[in-house]
Parts: C-alpha cells; structure tokens; sequence
C-alpha cells in the first residue's frame, strides 16, 4: 500500500484483495483519508464490498463480480467496466460504472443510488427494495424482475419481460420494451411521476439533458398480488 | 329371515390406491380448483431413523460408565475458512425459520431455548428481528433467494451466514408467505406492502449455479472480513453431488435436509413427492466429503425428522457432525398441543395433525402474527421447555454413545449400526440387522 496524501492507493497486482476491503471496513469516515484509489483490479471480483462509510473510492479498470456489494454511504466510482451484482443489496451511498455492467445491476438493492453510463445485461434492478437505478444506455431482458420499490430509469430500450411478477417499483424507459413482463403495464406519466424522473435524473447528473417527457411508465398492475387460481397461467 | 340373509356377504372395502385421504383430495380439489396448502414436512411413512438400531458394546467393545465417564458432545463448526468458528455445546442446533412465518415470541423463545443449552438458533426468510439477536448467543443468518430484510448490519451481527440453496419439505421450491400473515412489522422487514402475498423466489437473484456461488461465497467472506462460517443449505434430492458441489464453492459447513423437514407453507403435492428422506441422504453426503478428504474438515449438519437423542445418534453415526431441529423445537414450545383442543377442532382439524401454519390462525401462538393468539406464547417459558427437551436430546444421545463404547458422540460410526429393514439397510449403508448383507454396496451413488 503506498500511501498518497490524502487519498489512499491500493494496487491490487500486489496488495491481496481482503486487505484493501478490511481497510475500507476499518475506515470511520472521519479520517482525513476519504478518497481511495484502486488499481489494476483486472476484472477481481467483491473489489470494494460492505463499506459502511461515506468514503470516495475510484476503480481504475474492469471489476469482477459483486463490485461495491451492499454498500453503504460510499461512493465507489468504476473507470470500466462490471461484472454480475454490481452494487448488489447496495444500502445507501452512491454507485457509478463508466462502462457496461453485467446481469443484476443493482440486484435486491435497498437504497443509494446506481448509475450506469453504458449498457445493463439481464436481470438489471431484479427484487429492487428501494435502490434507485439510472441506466444512460439499454437493459437486459427481465429487468426489474419482482422489484419491490425504488425506481429504474432506462434512457435506451429494455429487453423482454421487463417487470415481471413487478410490486412497487416504478420503471420510466425512453426508449422501445420488447415485451413486458407479467402483472406489469404501462401507466400514466402524471406530473408527480415526472417530477420523481426529474429527481433521479438530476441525482444522476442529466439535469437539463433528458426530456422527461420522452419516457414512459411502467408499473405494477397489482393483478398477482394474492394468489388466485384464476390467474394461475399468468405465471 | 330372508333366504338370503345368510349368504356371506363381501365387507365394505376401501381401495389401497383410493384410499380414504385420496378420495378427500379428490374430492376437494374438484370443489376448489387448487391444490392443497400447508405447513409443515412430509407426513407420509418414509424409511427413517426408527428403521436402524444400535449395537451397544458387549464382548468385543467396552461401553462407558454412564453416570461415571465422560461423554463429549461439543461441536466446532465453521473451522475451514472461517476466522471464527462456533463452538456449541451439543450437536443439536435449531434450524431456520422465518420471523413472519412464526411469531415474535416464537423466535424469541427459540433463541431462549438455545442459548441455555448453548446451541444455534438460525434467522429465516424475511431477516433478524431483535428480540431473536438479543436472545440468542448464538445466531445463524441465512441468506435466501428472496434477501428479504438481509442487510450489512444485521450480517456483521450474525455469528454465521447460511446460504440457502433449497430445503427438504420442497427442493427446488421457493415459497410464499401468504397475505394473511403479513402484519404492518413482517410487510416494514420485507419491504413490501401489507397484506399481499409475498413470493419468495426458488433461485438467487444474483448468481446460477456452483462455480457462480463460489464467487458468491468469497463476497460474503470479504464482506464479513473472513470471519463467519459460511453454511450452505441444500435439499435432499442428489446428496452426493450437491454436497460436492458446496464444498467446491468454498462452504465451511453443508446443511442437509431430508424432505421431513418442514416448511410454513408449500404445496402438500411438492411436500409428498419432491425430495429424498434424510435416511437416504446421509450416506452419500458423508462419501462426498470422504471422496473430497473433507469429511470432519467441513461439517455437516443434517436434519429432516429428528425428535429424539436416538436420532440424534443416528445421524452423528452415518456421518453427521451435527443435526438441526425445527418441527420438533416448535412441539416443544407448545405447537399442536393438546389443551387447544377445542379450538384446532374448531379450525376443523385436531392437536397433533394442525398443519395450516400459513393460515396465521395457530391456537398455540406460534405460526402467527396475530397479536392476541401471539401473545399466548410466553417467550421465557416456552424457551425453558424448548431447553428442556434440547438436553433430553443430548443426554440421550450421550446415553447410546456410551453404550457404544464412546467417548464422544462424534466417535459413533456406521459400524455402531444395523437396519431393520431392506430399505434402511440400502439407504443408510449398514447391514440388515442378524446379517452381513448390505443391498447395493457395489456402486457409488
């Protein structure tokens, strides 16, 4: 570890992984040391997970997978690109990929704020608990599968099955659905939802660079909510 | 007298395929359009423990003084990996169940009852509550499909994580926590609204298959510094290679369970017909952890109809390092016990056969969230006899394991065993009782 006031370098191509995360665990917040850097990640996976502290971390390079899991109050910033569960379970805190990220961006994800520059695979935001997810390029099929609340925001298109088996999580998508999943329909785009985009869009620093209106909204139709025998083929 | 009257005359006689409970089902099914629900395990007659018995020391072995020699049966568990292994006192542990299924006061009085005697007690779908962290030493955090209510927080709280795969009562199965039972607090823990059922899905959100999970397993180690055992729960179903596969993922400690084991709520079509009996399992689990020079490095924990220190035994016997209880440990809080009798009559059932835990009606106070039928559950009492019975357990097992000549409960083995049965003999690999004979020893699994 070489230590660059005031930020904190680990290069993983000779620092062992446990110890950069056993570092950022120890880290109170309240030290002078809140920016980190990580180099040569080199597509390792659980780089930078359970951070429990409003540090800054940047990734120089690929991530594995799980990059930032459960995170909370950080901000980790991937100069790449993400493998599967990115920011997974993520708390609180902010998650930002430059590049594209793998199936189950964001997956279960409570809190915080998930931005991803390129494109989402499969499963993007699946059993979302209240995360906000931003996705400047397209998502995979089944995205926000079973998603329980919290928003998806997709600026390109989304794959098939988008929400199915949705709850409360409000999707806004720009661009074509290939197909939607089950229990899920297109809804009305009132003034509330349009200022809830214009909230997540700002947060993900695309104030004044989207048309809210351009998007459509998707939610749950609440039809699966209690098991019926009626609506057995529907699953 | 008629002429006839004295002609013998053919009995009333029901069909073995037609049975009485099938002709019920049938005719249910036909009046409601869906299959039957409930909790609980398989209630059907399976080989089991009861199909094997004990040759206790005579000419060739000595037994131990039972009131004289010490009996060991403390377990470590969590020993491959982990910086910090558990350390139990007895090999009887509690298995997961969910605060949402149960009430409150049921997992408080389980977390009560197994700290008294030193054992784990284990989390469930929809998080930790707690009253369950404060009252249990010892608290296994299972991390399920759903993640309902998981969080950093709780897991570096946790004493060790259990990744559930599957469960006896319905491999390959998720689940469902019907409307009924979700409560303002069981809806605020699992992030949804009330009153609606909540699906909880049958495979992880984030990972697919064993080389996934390995992957899986190292976040969670790097997540928790290292220092947790990390379980991973399997069904019953393909032991032999499922166990493998656990290993190979990096678990300190494998959970399997046989389809005894219960469930809150799940079809009785998949409860009857989907999995193996832990009889059955054991064996081939136990040779997967030899194949791999595993076995004692990384425990195995059994369960799936264990009531008794002789089952306990029996488990430890075939292989086990440890067993978990989970139907038996809500008996001993006061689950279908018989001063409700009026009122399990009233739900159209008796004490002793109520298996509609997803109902939320539980006269006991158990598998509820009902705040009034809860608040018949005294946590401290109820957690005095769940301890109780815990060392009723052990002290049985201990009886057998002396008797057997060992010091030790984890010093009983096969060879301690015969079957009373063709079946049990095959599945659990010990030779029919008066014989050498063991079917099916020619093959692996």
């Amino acid at each position: 570890m070489n230590a660059i006031s005031p930020d904190i370098t680990f290069d993983l191509a000779d620092t062992a992984l446990r110890e950069l995360n056993a570092a950022l665990h120890a880290a109170t917040g309240e030290s002078n040391a809140r920016r980190w850097r990580v180099l040569n990640p080199n597509g390792r996976h659980a780089v930078a997970v359970g951070i429990n502290a409003p540090l800054t971390v940047e990734i120089e390079g690929h991530v594995g997978y799980y990059c930032a899991g459960m995170n909370a109050e950080a901000s980790v910033i991937i100069h790449g690109n993400a493998g599967v569960g990115l920011a997974e379970n993520m708390m609180s805190g902010f998650v930002h990929v430059r590049g594209d990220a793998s199936q189950a961006a964001g997956a279960t994800g409570h809190g915080g704020l998930l931005v991803i520059d390129g494109n989402a695979s499969a499963r993007c935001g699946i059993s979302m608990k209240g995360i906000d997810i931003v996705v400047k390029g397209s998502v995979g099929h089944m995205s926000a599968f079973m998603g329980q609340s919290g928003s998806l925001v997709v600026l390109g298109d989304a794959g098939e099955a988008l929400g199915d088996s949705l709850y409360e999580a409000k999707l806004f998508v720009r661009g074509s659905v290939k197909s939607l999943g089950a229990d899920c329909i297109e809804k009305e785009m009132r003034d509330e939802h349009k200022v809830l985009l214009a909230e997540k869009l700002k947060a993900a620093g695309l104030e004044g660079t989207v048309d809210v209106a351009a998007f459509k909204r998707y939610g749950s139709a609440r039809q699966l909510y209690n098991f019926h025998v009626d609506n057995a083929s529907a699953y | 007298m008629t002429a006839h009257s004295n002609v013998p005359r053919t009995p009333p006689r029901f069909s073995a395929t037609f049975d009485p409970a099938t002709l019920a089902e049938i005719r249910r099914a036909a009046a409601t359009g869906i299959y039957d629900i409930r909790g609980g395990g398989t209630k059907r007659k399976v080989p089991h423990f009861d199909d094997l018995l004990f040759l206790g020391a005579s000419m060739s072995r000595y037994p131990l003084e039972g009131y004289r020699e010490k009996c060991g049966t403390e377990v470590v568990l969590g020993t491959r990996f982990a910086k910090k292994p558990i350390t139990l006192k007895t090999p009887v542990t509690i298995a997961g169940m969910s605060f949402g299924a149960l009430s409150a006061q049921a997992k408080e009085a389980l977390g009560r009852g197994a700290t008294t005697v030193g054992t784990s007690t284990t989390t469930g779908d929809g998080g930790m509550t707690p009253e369950e962290r404060g009252q249990s030493q010892t608290l296994v955090y299972q991390y399920l499909p759903s993640r309902y209510g998981m969080n950093p927080v709780d897991l570096r709280k946790a004493d060790a994580i259990e990744i559930v795969i599957g469960q006896g009562a319905k491999p390959g199965g998720g689940g469902m926590l019907l409307g009924q039972k979700i409560s303002d607090r069981v809806a605020a823990m699992r992030n949804l609204p009330k009153g609606i059922d909540q699906r909880s899905a049958c495979r992880h959100p984030d990972w697919t298959g064993p080389d996934d999970l390995e992957i899986k397993i190292e976040e969670l180690r790097e997540l928790t510094d290292w220092e947790k055992p990390i379980y991973v729960k399997v069904g019953a179903s393909r032991p032999y290679y499922d166990i493998a596969l656990a290993v190979k993922a990096g678990a300190d400690v494998v959970v399997l369970d046989g389809m005894q084991g219960g469930t809150a709520a799940t079809q009785d079509v998949f409860i009857e017909n989907v999995g193996i009996p832990i009889l059955a399992a054991i064996r081939p689990a136990v040779q997967a952890l030899q194949d791999l020079g595993m076995h004692r490095k990384v425990q195995l924990i059994v369960s799936g109809g264990i009531r008794s220190g002789a089952d306990v035994a029996k488990a430890l016997a075939l292989g086990a390092d440890a067993v978990a209880i989970g139907t038996a440990a809500l008996v001993a809080l006061g689950d279908n016990d018989p001063q409700y009798e009026d009122e399990y009559q009233a739900l159209g059932t008796t004490a002793g056969a109520y298996d509609d835990w997803h109902e939320g009606l539980d006269p006991a106070g158990i598998t509820t969230q009902d705040p009034v039928l809860s608040a018949r559950l005294d946590p401290v009492k109820a957690g005095h006899r769940l301890a109780n019975y815990l060392s009723v357990m052990t002290l049985e097992a201990q009886t057998i394991a002396r008797a057997c000549g060992k010091s030790h409960v984890h010093n009983l083995e096969p060879e301690d065993l015969v079957a009373l049965t063709v079946e049990a003999a095959a599945m659990a690999g010990v030779p029919l009782a008066g014989t050498s004979w063991i079917p099916g020893r020619t093959g692996g699994y």
